[in-house]
């Protein structure tokens, strides 16, 4: 363990019922797994809901962690997004505060980013930022000299591309179903 | 549409009934009051009063691994329900079949705070296969149909209903449903026909190939198919602490026990294997020893319904997810088909130096003059074996003893806390066994520390007549923490050293029979008396206090490192 931690988002269906998620965050205390960054919320059809694990570990704790959570009874379908090329998203919202003399220079990253101006006051704006988790740090770090006041961060979600889907690949001989 | 309606306790009682449930362990209690009057309005199911609710917990696990159906076991909010955990998480590690039903606070004053409240499904999270907190008297009929279907299948376990005592006294029709839909629970049964086939061929090309037979084939009721694909294709067989009894150590392949007090015989045969077939094990870390030298030359075909345990700890060339009755059957099924041959030939070599491990066996111990409790263990043995009773142990030396020195034939003879070792199982999961088996007496071999963590249970066994025979090997220590003490820790007996009651006048007390036994021409007549008292036996084994479970294989070493006597480092 350890010689090749790598980051997995985890696609995870589940019926939408009391004490799921406390099921899943319980298996990844109780296993000693780490979780990055958690996102919750029903699917579209709302009996389900759709939770998105990040987290880092090395090829056979993942694949132990999928069959854990597989082996939770309202666990329906488990993905493994990381395997297959996968659309990964999140959304920052900063409180950056600004100034007359550098209100020209964050204006300017504004766009380049193609951050969003959410709200503003006489020393604060309210910024979204979203895309992948590197283009959000990226632009953190780059208004950070400004002063960021607050940062909030959504965590990942994560869609195959199109043309693929999340059902759960099985991959592995021994999963497959024979009727 | 004029349906009867019924309480919730009186729903959940038809439901048991559907379930074929007709006794059960428990506890009365504020919340439960409901359910309890319901139970004493019919006559249905017999419900055995224990004295602490972990030994209700025992008992319906070893009612379970006697008689291959549930164990059902009630309690009360609260404390009744946090007294459980141990015996949960013991059913949730050894895998065996149970429904505990925990009375909840009234479900409007759940999170309040109340009087015996606790949050219990939060609690029984993470040592069970799953839990209900029922809130609504509608789902109770089909909570617990889910229940028992969760509990029974897959790899079995126990799971939880929590129902608060407002939903006891609720009204609704019974409906008992036919069906269970459970979206995300789907055991596989069937193994992958091409994984199958290459097992196959594996094993008819295996020079030196042994089987490890595990819990799951006693789960899977599997012993049958087990026997037969080894003798056919003439492969020997040794078995995890759970799997005693899955493969007859009558027959000259048995090579016994394995693991950290396994026979030298066993644990050199696994690590010199070419080919491990490895049927319903997890690989625990108490049979593999240091992982990293575990089989190293050894391709390895693993078994198992539960996908998890395969490649957990010990990476498995050839995984076959799958029911292993179902698995065996279809080996079996196509090796009748196939032309194969098995040479027998090949395996003559491995076959020799197998015989030849098996004659190196522990060095017997010089004693002080006191009893041995091996020669206990023998004489008790040889003197029960031809009633072939049911053997409950509790956790320590006299259970790794007991592991070696009794032979099986049967599976669901040997009852024994493996995964999560609990001292004080023995006791109350003997009584169970004696509830599912009701003609003959029931042993018990305890530890003088182990025996008095349930000893309550006395008063159980007195009540209903139990004929459970408890043999205490009694050594005046935590013997198996003081054998690692001796051995490890520079014979520093931090806390080891335990002081027992007069066991004969506790079981006097109780109205029990009590026996102390001090010389070995005493042991025959003590069983004799034992055996024809028609109650619950103590039987008090004064021993030696320093010997020792030999063969010892030490925590993370290889498993063919193994001690067979004080004198070897």
């Amino acid at each position: 363990m350890g010689c090749s931690l790598v980051s997995h988002t985890i696609s995870v269906l589940v019926s939408n019922e009391v004490g799921v998620l406390s099921r899943i965050v319980d298996l990844f205390s109780g296993r000693g797994y780490n979780i990055e960054s958690l996102t919750v919320a029903p699917a579209l059809d709302c009996i389900y809901s759709r939770v998105t694990i990040v987290t880092q570990a090395d090829e056979d704790v993942i694949e132990q962690i999928c069959k854990q959570l597989n082996r939770l009874i309202p666990v329906i379908k488990v993905a493994n997004l990381s395997i297959g090329d996968a659309i990964e998203y999140e959304i920052g919202l900063l409180k950056v505060m600004v100034s007359d003399e550098n209100r020209a220079e964050f204006m300017n990253i504004v766009a380049q980013a193609s951050a969003v101006i959410m709200d503003v006051n006489e020393k604060v704006y309210t910024v979204k930022i979203d895309g992948d988790e590197k283009k959000v740090q990226t632009f953190a770090e780059l208004v950070r000299p400004f002063g960021i006041k607050e940062f909030v961060r959504s965590g990942k979600v994560a869609i195959t591309k199109s043309g693929q889907f999340s059902t759960f690949k099985k991959v592995r001989e021994e999963f497959v179903k024979v009727d | 549409m004029n349906k009867q309606m019924y309480s919730g306790a009186e729903i959940l009682l038809k439901s048991l009934l559907k379930e074929g449930v007709e006794e059960i362990f428990g506890y009365p209690g504020g919340v439960v009051l409901p359910l309890y009057d319901a139970l004493y309005m019919q006559n249905d199911i017999k419900h055995y009063l224990v004295r602490h609710e972990q030994a209700a917990l025992h008992a319906a696990e070893g009612y379970a691994r006697v008689s291959g159906k549930a164990g059902v076991a009630i309690v009360t909010s609260g404390p009744g329900a946090c007294n459980t955990i141990t015996g949960l998480a013991n059913a949730y590690y050894d895998g065996t079949p149970l429904v505990l039903i925990t009375g909840q606070v009234n479900s409007k004053l759940i999170g309040g705070d109340a009087f015996q409240e606790a949050d219990i499904v939060g609690i029984t999270r993470s040592c069970c296969k799953h839990n209900y907190l029922v809130k609504d008297v509608r789902d109770l009929a089909r909570v617990v149909k889910e229940a028992f279907y969760i509990a029974t299948t897959g790899k079995k376990g126990p799971v939880v209903i929590d129902i608060p005592v407002d939903v006891f006294n609720a009204r609704y029709v019974f409906n008992y449903p036919k069906n269970v839909e459970l979206l995300g629970y789907n055991p596989n049964y069937k193994g992958h026909p091409l994984q199958i086939q290459r097992a196959l061929q594996t094993l008819f090309n295996a020079k030196r190939p042994v089987i490890i037979s595990g819990g799951g084939v006693v789960a899977s009721n599997s012993s049958k198919e087990l026997t037969e694909l080894a003798t056919k294709l003439h492969i020997p067989v040794v078995h995890t602490l759970m799997g005693t009894g899955t493969y007859p150590d009558s027959l000259e392949t048995s090579l016994g026990m394995m693991g950290m007090h396994g026979n030298y015989c066993a644990n050199l045969t696994v690590s010199n294997a070419d080919v491990i077939f490895a049927i319903g094990t997890r690989f625990s870390d108490r049979i593999t020893g240091c992982l990293k030298t575990f089989a190293r030359d050894a391709q390895v075909i693993h078994i198992d319904i539960d996908p998890c345990s395969i490649s957990k700890n010990v990476k498995a060339s050839i995984p076959i997810v799958g029911d292993i009755k179902n698995v065996l059957n279809t080996m079996l099924f196509e090796l009748s088909k196939s032309h194969h041959k098995v040479n027998i030939e090949l395996k003559d070599k491995w076959f020799k130096d197998i015989y030849e491990w098996k004659k190196k066996i522990a060095i017997p111990q010089k004693i002080s003059g006191r009893l041995s409790a091996i020669t206990v263990l023998e004489k008790i043995y040889e003197y029960t074996k031809k009633d072939e009773p049911i053997v409950a142990t509790e956790v320590g030396q006299h259970q790794m003893w007991t592991a070696q020195n009794f032979k099986f034939n049967k599976p669901r003879k040997f009852v024994t806390s493996g995964g999560l070792g609990t001292m004080g199982f023995g006791f109350p999961a003997a009584m169970g066994a004696a509830v599912a088996k009701k003609d003959s007496y029931i042993l018990n071999i305890a530890g003088d520390g182990s025996i008095q963590m349930n000893i309550q249970e006395l008063m159980t066994c007195v009540d209903y007549k139990f004929k459970v025979i408890n043999c205490i090997i009694n050594n005046g220590y935590l013997g198996m923490v003081r054998q690692w003490q001796e051995k490890i820790y520079n014979k520093h007996y931090s806390q080891t050293k335990i002081s027992s009651p007069d066991f004969v006048k506790l079981a006097e007390s109780y109205g029990a029979l009590g026996i102390r036994v001090e010389k070995e021409e005493d042991i025959i007549p003590s069983l004799k008396k034992a055996i024809e008292f028609k109650g619950p036996c103590l039987i008090d084994f004064v021993c030696e206090n320093f010997e020792m479970v030999y063969p010892w294989v030490l925590a993370g070493e290889p498993i063919d490192r193994v001690l067979l006597s004080r004198k070897e480092c």
